[in-house]
């Protein structure tokens, strides 16, 4: 095995400079819990790793001026779960996170990691798709902003451009009545991946829902964000019709394969099943009667 | 024994490994490290089935850092015309299981074998070693390997007068099951499949080995049994046994996945090779591909009976998965089947079938718990037919004391009436169920059990302590259990017992952990030697004296003496008799060999309740009991722990645990990520009901505990989803796909 370079850049300008200098021969690292896993078992062989844990951007949680949330890209699940409002605000975007590997990885693992890992079964995904974040992403051209559906490209593989680096994630601010949950279907209670996970983000107002988002993970070569199933129940007092109809809208969403994880017939029926189940959630929380 | 206070047999002692385990200390095999130590790394077949025709190591030589390569040309040579037993196993098999031969036969089949000064760089060295290879059509599930045109992994290999992936058949037969089913009045015929399913042993397998120039070998290596381990490699290697040290280290799991040999044997041609110290140590995906799961199967089973529940007749076919080679556990599946029950008429039959996939291994009652999954689903069907409790058609059935099995004994007592009799009494049973989706299953299991070959020492130190040397790795607590029963003995405190594990030049032969036989034959042994001692005892207290040796007991850990001179003396210690002893004969201590009988079987019942997620497939355990009769619990946390093992393992086979294939022949789910052994909170509280009666023929009334427990799983549970959803589904395993799958297509019949 070869020697790795180990760089640990203290400002976002350093780590854009020696990430893009490495040229494609470098690594993010951020919680470490997939890459480490990949370059163990042979999967990936980077000459560089770029450690983004010391750089004040990728680290901070802020409230922004609109109301709205900044988290850092390389924030660790446990450090989120500490903030005295941000699971109040956004319980299923934490819960989502909170959902990756056990206590130990908690204290590693990132959103960001998460989502620039690229895999279409990633937890905390789908509640940020349905939470209308949008990515932050720095680079050699400058900074520029992508929602967070049109991040990831495929599995393994993201829309950011050669040198890019995930910076942080911006949260908009909610109107009264609006929450978010996330739920996920494994085989066993713990200690599994995804093999359907939804998120749901809405806003009731005296019982009826004007704004909601739907993100459906594992179910797709990536994350979808699932416009029929927000249609179906905008505008409803999300009467069982409607939610049969959003349902219905996240199995049609669904182009999922058959693998060890679960079957196409298994998982297209579980996204309805799981949706049903994560928008009484949410609606729940939100503050439905 | 049965006038003994029982101060330390029957209590829950602190185990001697304990302390170092929980702290760190222990040391298992890959801890093991020496100077000048070399890693070995294997070469794994990219193919399910080819034939080798040639291995070019030359390259692999020459990178600097590699210190020795081998193939199976290094290895004595075991023709395949030529049977070599050794236990359960043949060296034939061994031998071309630990490095292929003429082909690979299974995707991950070690090939060739490097030493180098680290790691990375024998697996780049692995990676120059060029194989050409003849690529053949494989076979990887049952029906793949029969069918006509299937491909055949071993030319020598005939059945019916053709060649065939049928290794090898096994019969039982009792009565005549034709004239048993022409009496019943119900009779249910089904068929069955289950998956392979690994131990999951927590370490992977590991060993360092040295080889001096004289070819004196010394073994550090995890395993169920150093002198397993000691012969196999002297038999592979050709290096006598008598060269041979075999040291067992701590064992992290076995659960019979470690009564065979992988490394062993490689690491010492290497060492021997490299003139270095040799250390090989799996990775997950290694264990996962490349070591013995236990058989899938295929089986059918049909039983007959009258209305008033008597069963007339029980016929079970059973076709087990042997792996690449030779040697699945039939006798497991196709014997145990049917012994809980008293029936006249009986024929089992088993069939071992090779495919490309690893050798399987033991695992915890091998075959057993096949063989009852499709008896006890046949029976929970039966009771239902008969509107009988399905706990009372067992009982009316049960073997008893004079029974005689299919597959040979008659029975001596034993306690399977007192298992089912326990579980109809329980709180569990008579507990109703309260959820829609809730059910609730039973099944019975038997397993063999086995004494054979154990070696004791007890010593007693010059500070007068005990010392006891047995030769089997301690896998389920037998070291406590053991210092439980010399304190007993003794009449001394549990502290002043040290236990410990011989490697094979410092005790006896002693046959592996496996069978659920350690406790059973090595209490034996030691119950032998102490008797001995305590004689000894007597003795140099009798010379002290000046009396007569059978003048002189031995009570509550010291020497008295009795009738005429009980008022003359003042009783001796241990501690005092230790002291002494030199000047009154020499060092005491006394050793036992012996090929341990009267390990009579094992039988438990187990009560499960399940709630189903019918939308989402997902089967929840949300209460389970095991009742078995244990003989006597030497150390109930022990047998508790046994118990409790065997019905977690149950239920992860039952529902989530399968070796999955890809198309190309190869598992795709090599880790425990996707290869799902239940977790701590998948399980509720697993509870034990402990049924003793003695066994008649053990002086402490052992009973084997370890494998049993395992037995019925599969069946309760399948037979409780059966209760929850009125839907039989007898695939395993109850994953969740197949789960739903199963209630849809129920629920599309009902609607046709």
């Amino acid at each position: 095995m070869s020697d790795i370079r180990y760089l640990a850049p203290q400002t976002l300008d350093d780590a854009v400079a020696q990430y893009a200098a490495a040229a494609g021969a470098a690594r993010i690292l951020a919680g470490g819990t997939d890459l480490l896993v990949q370059m163990r078992s042979g999967l990936k062989k980077p000459s560089t790793i770029v450690d983004v844990k010391k750089i004040p951007e990728l680290t901070a949680i802020e409230e922004t001026a609109d109301g709205g949330f900044r988290v850092g890209a390389a924030v660790a699940g446990a450090v989120l779960e500490e903030h005295p409002t941000f699971g109040k605000v956004w319980p299923g975007v934490l819960e989502g996170l909170n959902l990756i590997g056990s206590t130990q990885i908690q204290g590693r693992a990132s959103m960001g990691g998460n989502l620039c890992n690229g895999s279409p079964a990633g937890d905390s995904v789908p509640a940020l798709v349905a939470a209308g974040a949008v990515a932050t992403i720095a680079g050699p051209d400058g900074t520029r902003e992508l929602k967070v559906e049109d991040v990831p490209a495929g599995p393994g593989k993201t829309n950011l451009k050669p040198g890019e680096i995930l910076v942080s994630f911006t949260f908009p601010a909610r109107p009264k009545g609006s929450s978010d949950a996330y739920l996920r279907m494994i085989p066993r209670t713990e200690m599994d991946i995804a093999v359907v996970g939804v998120g749901v983000s809405l806003t009731l107002e005296n019982g009826t829902c004007t704004a909601a988002r739907v993100g459906l993970g594992a179910v797709a070569p990536t994350v979808l964000l699932v416009h029929g199933a927000a249609e179906a129940i905008i505008g409803t007092k999300l009467d069982d019709a409607a939610i049969e109809k959003a349902a219905a809208a996240c199995s049609a969403a669904c182009n999922p394969i058959d693998d060890k994880r679960g079957t196409i017939a298994y998982r297209t029926k579980v996204a309805g099943v799981l949706f049903k189940r994560t928008l009484a959630i949410a609606a729940e929380r939100a503050g439905r009667a | 024994m049965n006038d003994q206070s029982h101060k330390w047999i029957g209590k829950r002692t602190i185990r001697p490994d304990g302390a170092d385990k929980v702290t760190g200390r222990a040391a298992y095999a890959a801890d093991a490290t020496m100077p000048g130590m070399v890693w070995g790394k294997v070469l794994r077949s990219p193919h399910p089935h080819a034939v080798i025709k040639s291995i070019d190591t030359s390259k692999a030589e020459a990178l600097p850092g590699v210190k020795a390569v081998a193939t199976a040309a290094d290895f004595v040579d075991f023709p395949v015309d030529t049977p070599v037993p050794l236990g359960i196993q043949d060296m034939r098999w061994m031998s071309r299981n630990m490095l292929a031969k003429e082909k690979v036969l299974f995707h991950g089949h070690p090939i060739a074998a490097v030493a180098a000064t680290s790691e990375e760089i024998a697996a780049e060295a692995c990676a120059l070693i060029e194989v050409d290879y003849d690529v053949l059509p494989f076979a990887i599930e049952i029906d793949d390997a029969l069918a006509k045109d299937a491909p055949i992994l071993h030319d020598f290999i005939e059945f019916e007068g053709r060649k065939s992936n049928i290794a090898g058949t096994l019969e039982h037969k009792l009565g005549d099951v034709e004239a048993g089913f022409a009496e019943a009045d119900v009779i249910v015929e089904r068929s069955f499949t289950t998956k392979p399913v690994h131990q999951g042993y927590i370490e992977t397998h590991a060993c360092v080995v040295s080889v001096a120039p004289d070819d004196r070998t010394t073994i550090w290596s995890s395993s169920q049994g150093q002198f397993m381990v000691r012969a196999m490699t002297a038999y592979l290697t050709g290096i006598p046994q008598s060269h041979i040290k075999a040291i067992p280290a701590e064992i992290g799991g076995g659960f019979g996945g470690k009564t065979i040999v992988y490394l062993e044997p490689v690491a010492t041609i290497l060492s021997k090779k490299s003139g270095r110290p040799v250390k090989m140590v799996m990775t997950r995906e290694e264990v996962m591909r490349a070591t013995g799961p236990t058989s899938g199967s295929k089986s059918t089973v049909k039983i007959g009976a009258k209305k008033d529940g008597t069963i007339v007749a029980g016929q079970g076919t059973f076709y087990l998965q042997a792996g690449c080679l030779p040697g699945s556990p039939i006798r497991g599946a196709a014997g145990c089947a049917f012994a809980p029950y008293d029936i006249k008429n009986v024929h089992s039959f088993g069939y071992d079938v090779v495919s490309n996939r690893s050798k399987v291994a033991a695992y915890r009652a091998p075959g057993a718990p096949i063989g009852a999954f499709a008896v006890e689903c046949v029976l929970d069907e039966v009771a239902e037919k008969l509107g009988m409790d399905p706990l009372k058609l067992r009982l009316k059935n049960a073997a008893k004391e004079g029974t005689k099995a299919a597959h040979g004994p008659t029975f001596p007592r034993i306690g399977y009436a007192e298992t089912v009799e326990e579980a109809l009494n329980s709180t569990h049973y008579k507990t109703p169920l309260t959820g829609k989706y809730q059910g609730r299953g039973v099944a019975s299991g038997f397993w063999f059990n086995a004494g054979g070959e154990s070696s004791a020492q007890v010593n007693i130190t010059e500070d007068g302590n005990v010392v006891v040397t047995t030769g089997h790795p301690d896998i389920g607590g037998s070291r406590a259990s053991i210092a439980n029963i010399t304190a007993e003995l003794l009449g001394i405190d549990y502290d002043q017992v040290s236990v410990q594990i011989g490697d094979t030049a410092t005790i006896g032969y002693s046959n592996l952990t496996g069978g659920s036989r350690v406790l059973f034959a090595s209490a034996m042994v030691v119950t032998e030697s102490t008797e001995q001692v305590i004689e000894q005892l007597k003795g140099r207290a009798a010379k002290i004296w000046g009396i007569d040796p059978s003048q002189v007991v031995w009570e509550n850990g010291e020497a008295r003496p009795m009738g005429e001179h009980s008022a003359n003396f003042p009783s001796m210690s241990l501690e005092e008799l230790a002291a002494k002893a030199n000047a009154t004969g020499g060092p005491i201590g006394a050793g036992s060999q012996s090929n341990t009988v009267g390990a009579e079987g094992g039988f438990a019942t187990h009560v499960c309740d399940v709630e189903v997620d019918v939308d989402l497939g997902i089967v929840r355990v949300i209460r389970y009991t095991c009742f078995q009769d244990v003989g006597r619990a030497i150390h109930p946390s022990y047998v508790e722990g046994q118990l409790q093992g065997g019905m977690a393992q149950g239920i992860g086979w039952a529902l989530n645990e399968e070796y999955i294939y890809d198309k190309n022949g190869r598992v795709d789910n090599p880790g425990f990520l996707d290869y799902r052994m239940p977790v701590c909170s998948d399980l509720p509280m697993l509870d034990c009901g402990i049924i003793e009666i003695p066994n008649p023929k053990h002086p402490q009334g052992v009973r084997g505990v370890g494998e049993v427990p395992l037995v019925p799983g599969p069946a309760a549970v399948r037979n409780a989803v059966y209760d929850a959803l009125g839907i039989r589904i007898d695939d395993l395993p109850l994953s969740p796909p197949s789960v739903l799958a199963a209630i849809d297509a129920n629920s599309r019949q009902a609607a046709e």
